[in-house]
């Protein structure tokens, strides 16, 4: 089968800034893909390559099968982009702007279509405001219309759930998901590493323009060894003896990070001799959060630019 | 054909939207040059036999105001589209470059054609401004903007604020407009200068327009047509060069 989105040694280059270093990346028919990473580590830039709104310094990407330059009509038809900035249309209302994207498209009569996703976005009370006068939560959501007006097979979402409301976000997600039940391809990037988790098969980890992990999330969960301890205690304090293994604290819990399960004994060592009494105990499976943290801070890329000190 | 339908009608809601600005404004200021012009000037100067002077003023008038206008509409468009960054929903749908260059091109024809026509039926009132020729009229009004709307899509490609903008046409377009013959016939000036009109593209336009007037110009006007056609393929092919490669746009 065709993949979805095939990216073969994409080079990115700013001036001196090597954005992207060499990506081959492959996303199939139908998966639910995300592009994790920290800011400025080139997921928009990979993004903005294969949507053609950039021109790779060297590589090639294609979607659904045709090249997003030598067949960029094509291309683009199969994709649709919410794109990370908040742009708009000061001169249009949310409807015109839907119909004028669509008309791009070259459909002609897709107010049934417009009408549907006008509901699912729960935009039908601003559908005929100006898009000057939308909150920004609502510019973004009318971001999100847009990229599905000609129902593209391959919808790309990059950081659609910044700044927008806990309704909003279960009610896109919930829409996305039906059209990736549909047979929609949904590549999306987000820094809300659990949305991620919850949503996704597989995911891309990005540093500094290299990818450095590229799994399916429960195989990248069960790489790592081990396991989180979240503590309630009394008196409220952890003892000494096990701060090294702290790795955050929520509330009154203390988190714990365990190489291995036998760390538990010890645990339990240590608080019996410091006196303190369990209030609650669980013990979890790493998370994606945690994966994600020690990728990226196990992965040191060797820079080829020497940063001189003036 | 219906991606390129649906930017021409949006770029045309989008001046239309704020038409106040975008066509009457410019008949008003058209209008004001020519009350001022005709008051101090009309006695003293005659630049064809048997014809006033705010007469033969007015069709230089009319196409300066339409080459504005039309250089205006799509740099304008094309620049604050990548300010607020909203170019984004053009570039990533399927169309052709050729459909966007069409597109705001056709735009830019429309809006000087529109502002052309408005002034010259406001003149209508207070002059005696015959037609001699309608085709050669509509000739080259028709392709004067389409140079100036083109022209203004390159301008719109390359500048990065609106600082630029205002540069090119402060550099390029206004003493190009000026130095064309709005004011005078070229026969009224030193050899030299004479000489140095002959090689501005603008000089043909009006030229040619006004013959479509008074059935008199300083060149034949199927001279000035060819000239007119010829910057208009050169200046497409360049602006068609910069949306294929992506010029600043794609970078
Ligand atoms: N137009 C540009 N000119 C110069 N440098 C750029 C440009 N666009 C991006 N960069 C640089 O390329 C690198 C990758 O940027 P990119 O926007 O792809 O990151 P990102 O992974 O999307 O980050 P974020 O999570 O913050 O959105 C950054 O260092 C950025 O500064
Ligand atoms: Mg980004």
């Amino acid at each position: 089968m065709i993949p979805a989105i095939e990216v073969k040694q994409m080079h990115k280059c700013f001036g001196k800034l090597q954005a992207l270093a060499g990506i081959d990346l492959e996303i199939k028919t139908g998966e639910f893909f995300a592009l994790l990473g920290p800011n400025g580590a080139g997921k928009t830039t990979l993004i903005n390559i294969i949507a053609g709104l950039t021109r790779a310094t060297s590589g090639s990407a294609r979607v659904m099968g045709y090249d997003v330059v030598a067949d960029y009509r094509e291309a683009r038809r199969m994709l649709g982009v919410v794109p990370q900035e908040l742009v708009f249309d000061p001169f249009f209302t949310v409807r015109e702007t839907l119909a004028i994207q669509s008309g791009y498209y070259g459909l002609k009569n897709n107010k049934s279509w417009i009408d549907e996703i006008i509901h699912h976005l729960d935009l039908a009370d601003k559908a005929d405001a100006n898009m000057r006068t939308l909150s920004g939560g609502m510019k973004r959501r009318v971001l999100v219309a847009q990229a599905l007006v000609h129902k593209p097979p391959v919808i790309v979402l990059d950081e659609p759930t910044a700044g927008v409301d806990v309704e909003l976000r279960q009610g896109l997600w919930r829409f996305i998901r039906e059209l990736n039940r549909d047979g929609h391809t949904i590549v999306l990037t987000t820094h809300y590493l659990d949305e991620a988790e919850a949503l996704c098969s597989r995911v891309a980890m990005l540093k500094q323009g290299n990818i450095v992990a590229l799994d399916s999330i429960r195989n990248l969960i069960s790489g790592i060894s081990g396991c989180s301890v979240r503590l309630r205690l009394s008196p409220d304090t952890l003892p000494p003896a096990l701060q090294p293994l702290m790795s955050r604290c929520e509330a009154e819990y203390y988190i714990l990070a365990l190489d291995e399960y036998s760390q538990l004994e010890q645990v339990m060592a240590a608080l019996r001799t410091a006196g303190s009494q369990v209030l609650e105990m669980q013990v979890f499976q790493p998370d994606l959060e945690e994966v994600f943290v020690k990728i990226m801070g196990d992965v040191e890329i060797r820079e080829a630019v020497a940063v001189p000190i003036t | 054909m219906t991606g390129f339908l649906t930017l021409l009608y949006k770029e045309l809601l989008r001046f239309w939207k704020v038409g106040f600005q975008t066509v009457f404004a410019p008949m008003v200021s058209t209008l004001l040059y020519l009350m001022i012009f005709s008051h101090v000037l009309d006695a003293h100067v005659q630049a064809y036999p048997g014809v006033a002077y705010t007469v033969f003023m007015i069709p230089g008038l009319i196409m300066m105001a339409v080459l504005q206008n039309a250089f205006a509409n799509s740099s304008s468009s094309l620049i604050q589209s990548k300010i607020t960054g909203n170019l984004v929903f053009v570039l990533l749908s399927p169309l052709s470059y050729q459909e966007i260059f069409f597109a705001y091109v056709l735009a830019s024809v429309v809006r000087g054609l529109a502002v052309g026509l408005g002034v010259y039926l406001i003149t209508y009132g207070f002059f005696d401004v015959s037609l001699s020729s309608f085709p050669w009229i509509f000739i080259f009004a028709l392709m004067g903007s389409a140079l100036l709307g083109a022209l203004g899509l390159i301008a719109g490609i390359w500048a990065e604020k609106f600082d630029h903008l205002a540069t090119f046409q402060n550099f390029i377009i206004l003493p190009l407009t000026f130095l064309s013959g709005v004011f005078y016939s070229i026969h009224s000036l030193p050899p030299f200068w004479r000489g140095l009109s002959h090689l501005n593209p603008f000089f043909y336009i009006i030229d040619g327009f006004r013959y479509g007037f008074f059935s008199t110009s300083d060149i034949s006007p199927y001279i000035s047509l060819g000239i007119v056609a010829m910057c208009f393929l050169a200046v497409s092919w360049l602006t068609l060069q910069m949306l294929s490669t992506g010029y600043k746009i794609r970078q």
